[in-house]
């Protein structure tokens, strides 16, 4: 699910194209806010790091399998990929949705990560601290 | 708490949330207002087994995740409590005093109304709202209901209850303000009883 929640929506779209799946809703997409909340250092007391916008949905598929998605953003189309393909690693076509949709979602975020690495590289500051001499 | 919802067998909920919650809102609002007339509920919705479409479609308007939902034995065990839960964020509580809400599928599954939740003298609105599935309900002679929201006296028939619930609502009047707040249905059919309605066998 991090995956499917982090990858573009474009990623999505291409690799759940051939896909096609009948589908109810359980929950329809909708848009709201969660409160993120954090430890400083991972241990320390809890505090509330600030809010985010998530659209949620659940659908269920024909064959039964439900899935569920919560997505940064306010983009309806991607939760509801991303329900679906959630739904879809449950079934049958588990194999080739895993190939088709997680993979390049996986390389996406990759990817993403070597870019912004490279920016924070590239304007990385070296400082040297010279040791003043004996008087 | 409760573990984790079975969503392979849960059914959907209103069509449009907002739409359909308002327009239930508003019916639940028009029941209480006229104790005692049957409102029908024209929101869509597929209920759980064992639930009445206007109990759920009540529920839905009515619950959230600062609400604690009781069920009685005959759908406790079903698809109700994750149902609800999962569409409203609603707590399942099996501790009868707790609860705020209460469905109860049918008459013979009532609790005595006094040990529900009532309130204190000064915030008599932390009291228990009670949804009461029953088999028949149409205006025509049975109860004879007046109170406030009711111009001289109104007639409601409602099927499968006996007695001892006149007598237990004589009590929960009495101790106005406290008391529950109960709402009949059947099928998609609503009629309200709130604390201040008199009621004669």
């Amino acid at each position: 699910m991090g995956v499917l929640a982090k990858t573009g929506l474009q990623v999505l779209e291409q690799g759940m194209s051939g896909f096609p799946a009948r589908y109810e809703w359980l929950r329809k997409p909708e848009t709201g806010l969660l409160m993120v909340r954090a430890r400083a250092g991972g241990t320390g007391d809890r505090f509330n790091l600030g809010e985010m916008t998530v659209t949620r949905c659940a659908l269920r598929l024909a064959t039964g399998e439900a899935g569920v998605a919560y997505v940064q953003g306010r983009s309806h189309r991607k939760a509801e990929l991303a329900a679906l393909a959630d739904a879809m690693l449950q079934g049958p076509a588990a194999t080739k949705v895993r190939e088709a949709v997680l993979r390049p979602a996986e390389r996406f975020l990759d990817d993403e990560a070597d870019r912004m690495q490279r920016r924070a590289q590239a304007t990385r500051v070296e400082f040297f601290t010279v040791a003043r001499e004996a008087e | 708490m409760m573990g984790t919802v079975d969503l392979s067998s849960i059914g959907s909920g209103f069509e449009h949330p907002p739409l359909a919650s308002q327009s239930v809102f508003r019916d639940a609002l028009d029941s209480l207002s006229q104790p005692g007339s049957v409102i029908p509920i024209s929101a869509a919705v597929k209920a759980p087994a064992g639930v009445d479409t206007a109990a759920c479609a009540l529920l839905l308007a009515l619950l959230d995740q600062d609400t604690r939902l009781w069920l009685s034995p005959g759908i406790a065990g079903g698809g109700a409590a994750g149902f609800f839960r999962f569409h409203t964020g609603c707590v399942p509580t099996v501790k009868l005093e707790q609860a705020d809400f209460a469905l109860i599928a049918t008459p013979g599954e009532r609790p005595p109304l006094d040990q529900f939740l009532s309130g204190s003298e000064d915030f008599p609105d932390r009291s228990a709202t009670l949804v009461l599935q029953v088999p028949l309900l149409e205006a025509g002679s049975g109860w004879t209901l007046s109170g406030p929201g009711i111009p001289a006296t109104r007639c409601l028939r409602v099927g499968g209850i006996d007695n001892l619930f006149v007598i237990e609502w004589t009590h929960n009047r009495r101790g106005f303000p406290r008391g529950v707040d109960v709402f009949l249905t059947c099928g998609t059919r609503v009629a309200g009883l709130p604390r201040t309605t008199r009621l004669e066998a």
